[in-house]
Parts: C-alpha cells; structure tokens; sequence
C-alpha cells in the first residue's frame, strides 16, 4: 500500500485534530509548561500540513518540507526561550500556574 | 517693507524660550528681566508694524508668503488686515503686562517664562496666520503652554480646570480640523491659503457641514452659551497671567476666527444662521449676567462677566451691519483690556488678602487705595461706562444691532443694569465699606505692578473718549468683509 | 493718523473757542493734577481746584457777554468715523448752555470755597477735589453738548463722579450703599434713555441735535423717543418714581450735596429735557407725561418732607419737589419758566444746604430735634438760611417767588388746571416745612449736649454763604416784570412774555404766608400742641416711610433679581456643567467598563483571539460566498 493510497483529507483532519488538541491545551491548562507543549503540538499540526500539502500537490518541488524544518527550528529556539521564561518565573513565584500571573491588567 | 516684521515679532518669544533654557534655574531675577526684554521687544517691534501699515488700504498688508509644502497647497502665510492688527497689537501689550503680573510666582520660574513666550508665539501666530494649516498649528499651539500654566501655577483645583480646558477647547479644534480638511477637499481649489478661498466664495453642498463644525470649534472658543463651562473653572484656577492672557486673547481668537473664518469663506452660511447665533449670543449677555451676579467669588464673577461681555461682540458679529461689526472688533480689544485689568487687579488683591471671597473683602480701599481704585475704575470701565472704552464698543453694537434685532438689542440694553449691577455690587462690597480683615501688613501697588496696569488704563481712557483712530484701522477691514456678505 | 491729529474744524472766530474750551479743561486739568500730585499736596489741592473753577466762571462770564452780544459759537470734530455713522462731537454755546456755565461754574466755586472750611482735615481731601472738578467738567460738557451721544457720556460722567462723592466717606456702609443706590437707580433711568437714542438712531440716522431738531419726525414716533429719553432725566433728576436715591445720597459730604442739588447732577436732567424740547414738541404727548411726572413728583416729595427729621433730608426732599415744578413747567409749556426755576433754585437750594452744612458743622448731627435755638449763636448762618428758606418758599421778592409763579402762571394759562391746583397745593406744603424747618433749627430753646459752644463756622464758610444768600435775594429779579423778564427773553430769543396775572400771583403768595404761618403756629409758638397728629395716624405712617418706596423696590426688583441670579448659577453649575461632566463621566465609566475585559490572563486574550479568528474566518467566507 503506497502512500498515495491515502487520500490528502485524512492527513488534514489528522492535522486538523492536532491543532484542535493543541489549541485546547493552551486555552485550558493551567500549567505553562503544558501550554508550551501544546504550542509545539499546534506548530506540528502546522508542519503536517504542509508537508502533506507539499507531497501531495507540488510533488516535484520540496518547498513544504524545507518551510517545516524551518519551523522546527523556530520551534524549538521558542521553546528554549519559552522555558527560560518559565524558569525565570519559577524562581521567583515558585510556581508555573498561569492563574496567578496577572500583573498585565489594567 | 524690507524686514519680515511678523515673522520676527512671532517668533521672537520662541527665541527667548530657548535662550532661557539656558540660563540656570536659581537665577531667578534674570529669568524675569530677560522674559520681560524680549517682551518689551516685541512690543516695541510693534512700533514699526504700525507705522508701516497703511491705513485705510483693504487687504492683507505686511505679507509674507513662502511655499511649505507645496504639493498639498499648505504655505507659510501671514499678513495683517484691519480685524486681526488691533488684537496683534494688544497681545502683544498684554504679554508686557502678564510677564510684569507673574513676577511674584516663585515655582518654577524658568518653566513658567518659557511657557508665557511659547504661549505669544501661539497666539500672534493665530492672529496673523492666513494659511489654513499654519493657523491650526498656532491654534492649537496656545493650548499646550496655557494647559500647563493652569495645570502647574494654578489653584487648588488646578488639574481638573486644566484637564477642562485642554479636552473641552481640544474637542473644538479637532471639529475645526474636520472642517478645514473638508474645505480643503471640496473646495476645488487644492489651496489653505485663507485669501484664495475668501476670494473664490465657497458653494458646495457641505457648507453647512464645514459650517457646523467651524461653529463649535470658535464657540467654544469664545465661548457662547452652552459651552461655557470650562472658562470660569480655567480662569479662576489660572494664575494671574494666566487669567490675564485667557480672557484678554484666548477668548478673542473665537471672535476673530468667526468673523475671518467663517463670516468671510461661509457668508452664505453664515447669514443664514445668524439668528441663531443671535440667539446665543443674547442668551449669553444675560445668562453671563445673572450668573456673575450670583457669584461669591471676585474672580469667578469676572469670569462669569466675560461670558456676558463676549455675548455683546457675538451679537455685533451676528447683526452684520457696519456700525455693529466696528463695535463688535473694537469691543475685543476694549474686553482684552478691561478684563485683563480686572484679572490683574483680582490677583494682585489676592495676593494680599489670600481670599477672593467678596463677602471675607471689603474695605480694601482703606488700606490699599491705589488698587481698590484702580479696581473701582476697571469695574466702571467693564459696566460701560462713557468715556471709558467699553462703552464706545457696546454703543457701536447695541446702534448697529437695533435694526437686525430689535428684541435681543433691547434685551441687551437691560442687561447693562444687570452688569451694573454686579459690579457695583463688587465694588461695594469687596472695595469699599469698612475692612473686615487685619490689613496692617498691606502695602499698596508697587512700581512693578502699577506700570503693568497704567498701559492699560492709558488705552482704556484713550479709546473711550477719542476712538476715531482707532476705529480708523478697523473701518475699511469691516467694509471689506461686508462686500463679501453682500456678493454671497 | 493725520486725520487724527487734526480733529477740530472751528466755525468761530479763534478766541472765543479758547475762551469755551478753557471753561472746560480747566477743570479738567484741575482733575488730572490733583489725581497724581493731589495726595502729596494735602489740603493745598483746594487751591488748584478752586483756581481753575474761579477762573472758568470769569471766563463763563466772558462768554455769557458774548452770546448777550448775540454771538453763538460751536467747537467740533468728528468722533468716530465707521459705516455711515459719522457723530460730530463738540461746544456748543447758545443762550441756554451760557446761562448754565454761569450757574454750574458759580456754583461749584462757591462750593468748593466752602469745602476748604467743611472738609479740613479729612485724609483724602485731594481726592475729594479731583472729583469736586471733574464733576464740575462732566456738568459743563452736558451743557455744553450739541450732540446726544456726548450729553450720554457726559451724564454718565456726572453719574460717576456724584457715585464716588457720595460714597466719598465709604468706611461709612450707608454711605456706599447710598452711592451703589444713586448710581444703580439713575442707571435704570439710563436704560431708557439709551434705547431713545438707539431708535433716534435708527430713525433718524444721526444724533447730533441740530439735524434732528430741524427734522419733521412722525408725532407718536417723537413722542415714545422724548418719553425714552425723559426717562433718563427722571432718573437723574429724581423725578417720580426714581426719586429714591436722591435722599439718601445725603450720605455724602455736604458740600457734595449742595453741588448734587443746586446745579450739577438734578440740574442735568432738567437741563436734558429743555435740550431736547424741539424734540419734545414734535410729539406733544411726550410733554403731558413730563408735566404729569413732574406734578406728581413735587407733591409726593413736598409731602415726605413734612415728616422727615433730618436737616439734609429734608432739604433733599424739597429739592426733588422743585425738580418737579421745574419739569412741571417745562411740560407745560412754559419753557423759560422752567429754566428760570432751576436757575434761581440753583442758588437758594446751594445756600440752604451750605448753611445745613454749617449747622451740621457746629452740630455734629443731623438731627433736627438735637438743634434749635441757633439763631443767636449763628448770626450768618441762620440769617442766610432764612433768606433760602424765603425764596424757597416763594415768598416776594426772593427769587423763587419770580421763579414758581411763573411756573404756576403757565400751568394755569396753558389750561393745566388740575396740575396748577396741585402745584398751589405744593407751594403751601413748602411754605410749611421750610419754615417747620427753619423755627425748629434756629428758634426756640436749645436742645441737644452740642449747644454750649455751638458757633459761627470760619470765613470761608460764610462768606460763600453771604454771596448765595445775596444771590437768592436778587437773582429772581432778572426774570420779574420789573426787569422786562431779561431773563426769559434771553433764553427763548424772543420777546414774547407771559403778562404777569395778579389772581396766580396773589394766590401764590397766600398760600406761601399761610403755609409759614402755619409753621410758626405748631413750632414757632406753643400754641398748638404737639400731638396735633398721632403717630398711628396712617397718612402719617406714609409719609414717614416714604410711600413704602424703598420697600416696594426691594421686594418687586431686587429679591427677585437675586433670586433668578441663584437659580441661574445652579442651572449653570447643575445641569450645563452637569451636561459637561457628565459626557466626561460617561467616557471614563465606558473605559472603565471596557477594560474589565483587560484581565492580564494571557490565555483569555488568547481565547479572544480565536474568537476574533473565527468571526473574521465565518465574513471571509461570506464575502467570497464560500460555503
């Protein structure tokens, strides 16, 4: 069974139910460790997309592929800077409960 | 004409702005003597002004026009024409007399100089801009000195009449700014040059709307019933110079914008809506009266008596006969004048007596007789007395307004009791009568503060009994605005 | 600026001009001095005012031959030039403003000397006679003004300076209030005379008196415009019912009374009205209403006067009633008369309250029940007194008798019967209360603790009161029959007099007797009890309350003045600042509800975001009608 034989519909619902998780993650956990990981399930989603969008309609050029590593990249420098963050917080809150970080309001 | 004398003399109190930036803070005395110079300059400067304007030619006269930016038609044009020379002059005298007023303000003595220059550039600006976006820029560059002055030098209640202030006249301008780009883009001209749009007449179907939105802009300004609110509050809150400068041009540049303005590019306009702003004109000449009369306060009922006061020159504007808008021009510079001598003398009391309370005075002339009489002629002076300025101007108005209106005259003519009135009653109550308070530590005016007022009361007494010069100015001005009238 | 430094267009020979403008600037001068030098210069400040005022009344004389000469002279130049409204300002000398510089500067100097005694020691005493001058100056440019916009400033001129003398003691609070009150109430006379000018304005197109005089203006249009313009006189010369101030204004310094009374300030109005009588006469009805107020006025006051106790306000009184007569016989008709009346009067009223004013100098009080008996210890007072007392009176040959008779005469020739009754009436009610006056003050025993050295006032108190004293002797001769009615004929230029008529005449002068010898009855006798008339009486209680005048003006005019100046001011303050704060308040209060949404939790702008995704994904899709 080649790889063809799936059509592109189940990658993108496969994409779509990732980003879906993704999302809920970063809107409903509490803890900011959690959401960065589902900000990295979401940019997965994104990546899975556009590979599959990549393969299955301009199969000659790789440009898809290339933009996923991109991602990836980008991906994990955000969540170095990201956990740095959460560290930095940590040490001086001793938690990582989002509930309790609302200094940004009026 | 071989120097740009309006530039200089506009830009002048910038200069000296920037030269006391670098003068150290302690030096007090030299921050003063310096603000005084470039003021007494300035005026001088007026000298030449005056002597190379020819009198009786219509037009804009000492013109100085350079491109700006000329792809939008926006161009450095100033030039001064009958209205707008006498209230150049008398700002100009009244900078004199508020840097003089202010010499007793301890706090801040640099800032508070560098905000009084900034402020003169503004309003000399105003008077003499003829170019649409140059006259925004000085309109609304008067606001920002006079927001501080009232907001760092003021009373108790300073910040809230100075947050009025600036967000009730801002509001204004920026209706103003509405108006003049939609002048600018329906007018067909691709031009701010005032002249040029006075010139080609204005006939689109949004006249009403730039109408309008001048309207509230210069109303506020003036200010006529109801937007007056903000000036009893910014001038009771405003230090002395503060107030003097207020109501002796602040309030002027409404008038004069509404008869440059919107008299001159909106004529049409302008005739169909003058019942209305009769209207408010005269409900302003009693409101402000009856207002003023309830008032405790010295300086709140001065402030009320303007309202009163600039309701006679709105209905001069609005009654467009030659005689009324002669009356209506001359009775702004009288206002300035008086006014401003009742804000100086208020404040020079105040700085005795520590209270404005009319009930709490009294007596003041016992003790300090040269400014209790000084008040007592500057209250005359206000109520319309002959032979004092106000009321050659209140006679040229009420003579010029009878045929347009004859009810809101007669009103009007009653109202002079009123003002009587209140400010006899002032007079009765806060100058004469036996002194209520201890007053040994009083000492009467001093040098500084008598030649601030004498200038004042020299003009006063010159202008009401031997007006003819000065009217001579204003004459052919008028003529020229009437011609527009009639074409439109 | 050329134009302005040549003003004046002379269409006389130069020297006469010199001569009637100097009658003005003196005093002026006088002013401008003694305003900057006048504190430095203490009681030597008389000697400026005194000598510009003496040296304009021997230039007054100067003049009053020239126009006796038939000369006639105007100074003018133009006011202001704006639109078609081109007022010529300037002199004007005529036989009627001749014969009033003579009286205003005869007078003020006579006053002034005067003052020099009365007011000795007082700590603002150069201010006093600034003022005294340039009261004087604005008197004398009413007179002399040919042209209503310059009589307007000119009588406000008046008005401010009697506003300041008569609040010259303002440590005195009814002293200021009475000044506030003279100033107030004469400028609600002012308002009417301002529209009268307005629509004289309108109508004819100028305000200089000869234009409109040789007008033919429509009769009921004159009329409302001299009526309008007589309510400026009312109010300044205390006519009916503007009368109020006019006894209090004796608050001032007696010397300033004299002035107010005699020949400035009431003189003015009076003098306004015989300007205007062409005006007048283009309207007739206008001088039924002048003669019907004047009626009113010298009744009403003449009958206060009975009650009154005070020595000035007594006299005040008697001065308002005389304004009466004056206006009565102006609106009659008999136009000489009325001036005769206020030329005369100017004399007798200053000697009679110089001579109060020496009284009250001796005294110190006003009070007429704290004198009497002063006869013996003031020869020269009480004697001249008397003599005012006589001519005010109307008894023959003092002045005022030539002066009210004639009054009365034209009253009754004209057909005025009810207002010649009236008239006779007063003339009794005159008689009566000088002379209740005079025997309470200067007969009798003496009452009071001032008596004991109660004496003569110094030289230059009494000798001014001699020369009035012989002034209120004489003066009424110039305008009797045996004169020829010089006086008449000079100010109507016209040889036309009323023949005298032996009924008005006898008839006057009876009631004069009977009125005195009724007074010597009550108060100069014993004869009469003294409670002949209680105090309950209701008539009584009227008079002494001044027809509740006073009263009746507060309660109608100024409570509810002040009463809409507070609900104005709460309107103001409540709902048009109310409206003001309020736009404020519902701006802040609509931020303050939206930055509720503002919670700092990252994860709720992060659900708005998605929100906001959403919404923007659901409009693409309807704009591009993708489904």
């Amino acid at each position: 069974m080649s790889l063809e034989s799936i059509p592109l519909s189940y990658y993108l619902i496969l994409s779509a139910i990732l980003f879906g998780i993704g999302l809920a993650g970063v809107l409903l956990r509490k803890n900011a460790v959690t959401i960065l990981l589902s900000v990295e399930i979401m940019l997965n989603a994104a990546n899975l997309n556009l590979v599959a969008f990549s393969r299955y309609i301009t199969p000659a050029a790789a440009s898809g592929q290339i933009f996923a590593l991109f991602v990836m990249a980008i991906a994990a420098a955000e969540v170095a800077v990201g956990l740095a963050l959460v560290l930095t917080i940590y040490r001086n809150v001793k938690s990582v409960n989002l509930d309790e970080f609302n200094l940004f309001k009026w | 004409m071989s120097y740009p004398l309006l530039t200089i003399t506009i830009f002048l109190p910038l200069a000296g702005a920037l030269l006391l930036q670098f003068i150290p803070r302690s030096q007090a005395n030299v921050i003063r003597t310096i603000a005084l110079l470039i003021a007494l300059a300035d005026l001088a400067l007026g000298i030449p002004i005056l002597t190379n304007y020819h009198l009786g030619q219509a037009g804009m006269q000492l013109v100085e026009k350079v491109s700006w930016i000329p792809s939008l038609g926006i161009s450095y044009f100033v030039g001064l024409d009958g209205l707008s020379l006498p209230l150049y002059e008398m700002t100009l005298l009244l900078m004199v007399v508020s840097v003089l007023a202010s010499w007793s303000i301890k706090d801040r003595v640099r800032e508070h100089y560098s905000m009084l220059l900034l402020l003169a550039v503004g309003m000399l600006g105003t008077f003499a801009a003829l170019d649409f976006i140059l006259f925004y820029i000085f309109w609304e560059l008067v606001l920002i000195p006079m927001y501080f002055i009232i907001g760092i030098w003021g009373g108790e209640n300073r910040t809230y009449a100075a947050v009025k202030f600036f967000l009730y006249t801002l509001a204004g301008s920026v209706l103003m700014l509405v108006g003049i780009l939609a002048l600018y883009f329906t007018s067909g001209l691709n031009t701010f040059d005032m002249v040029k749009l006075m010139e080609a007449g204005y006939h689109h179907y949004l006249a009403t709307f730039i109408f309008i939105t001048f309207f509230f802009g210069f109303a506020i300004k003036v200010p006529m019933w109801p937007f007056h609110t903000w000036l009893p509050d910014a001038h009771v809150q405003a230090p002395t110079a503060g107030s003097v400068l207020l109501a002796g041009v602040l309030l002027k540049m409404g008038t004069y914008a509404f008869v440059r303005i919107i008299v001159q590019i909106l004529p049409g306009e302008f005739t169909k809506f003058a019942p209305y702003i009769a209207l408010l004109a005269i409900i302003s000449i009693v409101y402000g009266a009856y207002t003023a009369l309830a008032q405790k306060d010295l300086k709140k009922m001065v402030a009320y008596s303007s309202v009163s006061h600039m309701g006679y020159v709105m209905l001069g504007i609005a009654a467009l006969t030659p005689v009324a808008l002669n009356g209506a021009i001359l009775q702004m510079i009288n206002h300035g004048l008086i006014t401003g001598m009742l804000f100086l003398l208020v404040g020079y009391i105040y700085e005795r007596t520590h209270t404005r309370d009319i009930s709490k005075l009294g007596g003041i002339s016992v003790k300090i007789p040269v400014l209790g009489g000084m008040f007592v002629f500057a209250a005359l002076a206000s109520l319309g007395l002959p032979g004092l300025s106000g009321f050659v101007g209140e006679l040229l108005i009420l003579l010029g307004s009878y045929t347009a209106y004859q009810i809101y005259t007669i009103l009007a003519v009653f109202t002079l009791a009123l003002t009587a009135f209140y400010l006899i009653r002032a007079n009765q109550n806060a100058i004469f009568g036996i002194p209520k308070m201890a007053m040994d530590g009083f000492k009467d005016a001093n040098a500084r503060e008598f030649f601030s007022m004498i200038p004042l009361v020299i003009f006063i007494v010159l202008i009401g009994i031997y007006p003819k010069p000065f009217l001579n100015y204003i004459d052919p001005a008028v003529n020229t605005v009437l011609q527009i009238i009639r074409g439109s | 600026m050329v134009d302005a430094l040549a003003p004046f267009v002379t269409t006389v020979t130069p020297w006469i001009g010199h001569v009637m403008s100097l009658i003005l600037l003196l005093p002026v001068a006088s002013f401008l001095i003694l305003v900057v030098f006048g504190k430095k210069m203490g009681e030597r400040s008389s000697y400026v005012a005194i000598s510009a005022v003496a040296a304009s009344f021997l230039l007054s004389i100067i003049a009053v031959l020239f126009v006796m000469g038939g000369g006639r002279a105007e100074l003018s130049f133009t006011w202001l030039s704006v639109g078609d409204f081109h007022p010529t300002f300037g002199l004007l000398l005529d036989p009627l403003s001749a014969m009033m510089l003579i009286v205003v500067t005869l007078v003020s100097m006579l006053v002034q000397i005067f003052s020099v005694g009365y007011m000795h020691g007082d700590k603002r005493i150069g201010w006093f006679f600034a003022c005294l001058s340039m009261f004087t100056a604005s008197m004398l440019l009413v007179v002399y003004s040919p042209n209503f916009a310059e009589t307007y400033i000119a009588w406000e001129g008046v008005g401010v300076f009697s506003y300041l003398l008569i609040g010259f003691w303002f440590e005195k609070r009814s002293a200021s209030q009475a000044a506030k009150k003279a100033f107030m109430v004469t400028r609600v006379g002012d308002l009417g005379f301002a529209i009268g000018l307005i629509l004289l304005y309108v109508v004819a197109g100028t305000l200089d008196m000869n234009k409109i005089f040789g007008m033919d203006l429509q009769a009921p249009l004159a009329a409302l415009i001299a009526i309008l313009i007589f309510c400026g006189a009312v109010g300044k010369s205390a006519q009916f019912p503007l009368h109020v101030w006019l006894p209090d204004a004796m608050e001032g310094p007696t010397p300033v009374s004299a002035l107010i009374h005699a020949a400035t300030m009431v003189a003015a109005g009076v003098y306004l009205v015989a300007r205007s009588y062409p005006l007048f006469e283009m309207g007739p009805v206008s001088l039924e209403v002048v003669a019907i107020i004047g009626t009113i006025t010298a009744f009403i006051a003449a009958s206060i006067a009975l009650t009154a106790t005070d020595i000035k306000r007594v006299l005040a009184y008697s001065t308002v009633s005389q304004l009466g007569y004056m206006m009565m016989g102006l609106g009659v008709g008999a136009f000489a008369a009325g001036m005769f009346h206020l030329f005369t009067h100017a004399f007798f009223k200053a000697l009679l309250f110089l001579g109060a004013g020496s009284v009250i100098h001796a005294v110190h009080s006003q009070e007429i029940h704290d004198m009497g008996g002063l006869g013996p210890r003031m020869k020269i007072t009480s004697l001249t007194f008397i003599i005012g007392g006589l001519a005010l009176a109307g008894v023959p040959p003092f002045s005022g008798f030539w002066s009210k008779d004639e009054i009365l005469l034209g009253a009754y020739t004209s057909g005025h019967t009810a207002i010649f009754w009236v008239g006779i009436l007063t003339a009794l009610l005159t008689a009566f209360y000088t002379f209740r006056l005079i025997f309470i003050v200067f007969f009798g025993k003496p009452r009071g603790h001032h008596v004991d050295h109660v004496h003569e006032s110094p030289p230059v108190m009494s000798v001014p009161l001699i020369i009035l004293g012989t002034l209120a002797l004489v003066a009424g001769m110039v305008g009797s029959p045996y004169l020829g009615h010089f006086f008449q004929v000079f100010i109507t230029n016209s040889h036309e007099v009323e023949h005298a008529n032996m009924f008005v005449m006898g008839l006057s002068i009876a009631v004069a007797i009977t009125g005195i010898f009724a007074a010597w009855l009550k108060y100069g006798t014993r004869l009469l009890p003294s409670g002949v008339i209680s105090k309950d009486n209701p008539i009584y209680k009227l008079l002494v309350n001044k027809y509740y005048f006073d009263e009746l003006y507060y309660y109608v005019l100024i409570k509810p003045t002040h009463a809409i100046a507070k609900y104005v001011l709460s309107f103001d303050q409540k709902i048009i600042d109310g409206a003001v704060n309020g736009v404020a308040w519902v701006s802040t209060k609509v931020g303050s509800g939206l930055r509720q949404i503002q919670t700092g939790y990252v994860q709720n702008y992060a659900l708005y975001m998605l929100a906001g995704l959403i919404v923007l994904i659901i409009w693409s899709f309807k704009i591009l009608g993708v489904y």
